[in-house]
């Protein structure tokens, strides 16, 4: 009996985090292509619904009616559980967001490192997705991704160093506390510009939108798919494009901390400001999306071997150089 | 020249220049209508779907000469003829298949008795092939429909032709 409450009382709290991030999802969808209709000078989606807000749904009903289609010659298991293993993986890591000092679904000392770890295998559904497909553009597309994927996850690794040397601790909690005197997008910014950078590149954005790049490879590792299972895909990638600007705004923008200690800021309760906070930074996402042309394959990997990389570890060595002499480090050794 | 190229690219000055433009652009009014509660303007030379007209009293204007059948590139036009009682000749079927049509407007420009017009109308999808394979009941349907519009633009276009 007592197993079955603690049970029931868990689904409650996934449900209740995993419905708003489904919604969010859906809405930041028509953000990005209102946003992008903007820039345009279109008026994009503001039919369905007021302003258009509904049209996510609209597609979404449109994609559960429409026929599933399997190529004959797919490895049919691994091509159905791609899309599942995407989404999936975008969705578990919300599980350590701390909305409020409170309002966490798992609070684990390793938060940042299980927020990375997830992060990392999101790759495997885009490659089992294009090598199952059993196609050439798919197949191309799973391929550039994975390169992509791990050349910017390195940087990533690094800039989460720089974070790390500030705190002295894992805990996203904590690392959200330990910016309540300064934020750290001051002292560290040329981390956020090239931690916003690689963020755009881990999520297949654009200007790094090679995988999907439709002008050489139609639709990348999305080629083969249809129906509810590409609606899966593209749901993963928006989730997994939140959760980015969700770990830019906890590591850079003070996470659920309001933006200044006034008492008419902290009347509004900390989720909202988190909240805030990724809508900002995804606002950000869409417009660098509407302005930026595509980069070339070899220049990307340029970008993020010979400069990126580089540039982040003089700067772990900077901060901890600079911490280190001034007696700063949060951890006494 | 070289060291203020690289200043550049360090300091991203050409991305956040790019990034103010597209802020700038987002306030400005739109370019694009609402397209199906507002409509743009239609030339009144447009070729859009076709009708056939009447004369005021009615009386069908086709004189089935067929000039517009052997002009039709695309060999859309099917048209049969016969005498009727007062000795008029008269069309006995008038098919259009709008599924071949290219739209081209040469039927209307063949025509001597201007019967056979292209009119506004752009606006006629429908469900099935078969919906689009019109005969002469609803060509002149359509022509008693779009007759003002049709008229009025066939004037506009007098000095022209």
């Amino acid at each position: 009996m007592n197993t079955l409450n603690i049970f029931f009382s868990e689904t409650y709290k996934i449900l209740f985090l995993l419905i708003p991030v489904l919604v969010t999802v859906a809405m930041i969808v028509w953000l990005d292509r209102r946003v992008w209709a903007f820039v345009q000078k279109r008026r994009g989606p503001n039919v369905v619904g007021p302003f258009g807000l509904l049209q996510s749904l609209a597609d979404a009903l449109k994609y559960i009616f429409k026929e599933i289609i399997i190529p004959a010659s797919s490895n049919k298991v691994i091509f159905i559980i791609a899309p599942i293993i995407t989404m999936t993986l975008a969705l578990v890591a919300w599980a350590v967001i701390p909305f409020s000092e409170t309002l966490v679904l798992a609070d684990i000392n390793v938060g940042i490192l299980y927020l990375f770890a997830i992060s990392s295998l999101g790759v495997y559904g885009i490659i089992m997705g294009g090598w199952a497909s059993n196609s050439k553009y798919p197949f191309l597309g799973a391929i550039r991704s994975a390169a992509q994927m791990v050349s910017y996850e390195v940087s990533i690794g690094v800039i989460i160093i720089n974070v790390l040397l500030c705190v002295g601790s894992l805990n996203l909690n904590d690392i959200v506390l330990a910016q309540q005197n300064i934020w750290f997008i001051i002292p560290l910014f040329p981390m956020f510009i090239i931690f916003f950078i690689s963020a755009l590149a881990e999520t297949n954005r654009p200007p790094f939108d090679l995988p999907e790049a439709e002008a050489e490879l139609v639709a990348g590792y999305q080629t083969e798919y249809s129906g509810m299972m590409y609606a899966m895909f593209w749901l993963g990638e928006y989730a997994n494009i939140l959760l980015m600007c969700a770990m830019g705004s906890i590591l850079f923008l003070g996470g659920w901390l309001p933006p200044a200690d006034i008492e008419l800021f902290s009347l509004i309760p900390s989720p909202f400001w988190l909240v805030f906070k990724i809508l900002l930074l995804f606002i950000l996402f869409a417009l660098v999306k509407a302005i930026v042309p595509r980069y070339r394959y070899d220049q990307l990997m340029k970008l993020g071997w010979k400069i990126f990389l580089p540039f982040s570890l003089i700067w772990v060595v900077l901060t901890a150089g600079y911490l280190l002499y001034f007696n700063l480090l949060p951890v006494q050794i | 020249m070289k060291l203020g190229r690289l200043l550049k690219t360090i300091f991203m000055v050409d991305f956040i220049t790019g990034l103010l433009i597209a802020i700038k652009e987002i306030f400005k009014s739109k370019k694009t209508i609402n397209y199906p509660f507002e409509k743009g303007q239609v030339s009144s030379r447009a070729r859009g779907e076709h009708a056939l007209r009447r004369y005021p009293n009615g009386e069908e204007r086709c004189i089935a000469c067929k000039l517009c059948e052997a002009v039709c590139p695309a060999q859309a036009i099917t048209i049969e003829s016969a005498e009727r009682e007062d000795g008029s000749r008269k069309t006995t079927r008038y098919d259009i298949d709008m599924l071949k049509c290219i739209y081209c407007g040469l039927c209307e420009e063949s025509c001597p008795v201007d019967a056979i017009v292209q009119g506004p109308n752009f606006e006629f999808a429908t469900e099935t092939r078969e919906e689009l394979y019109y005969n002469k009941e609803k060509l002149l349907e359509n022509g008693d429909r779009w007759e003002n519009i049709l008229a009025a633009n066939i004037k506009a276009d007098n000095p022209y032709r």
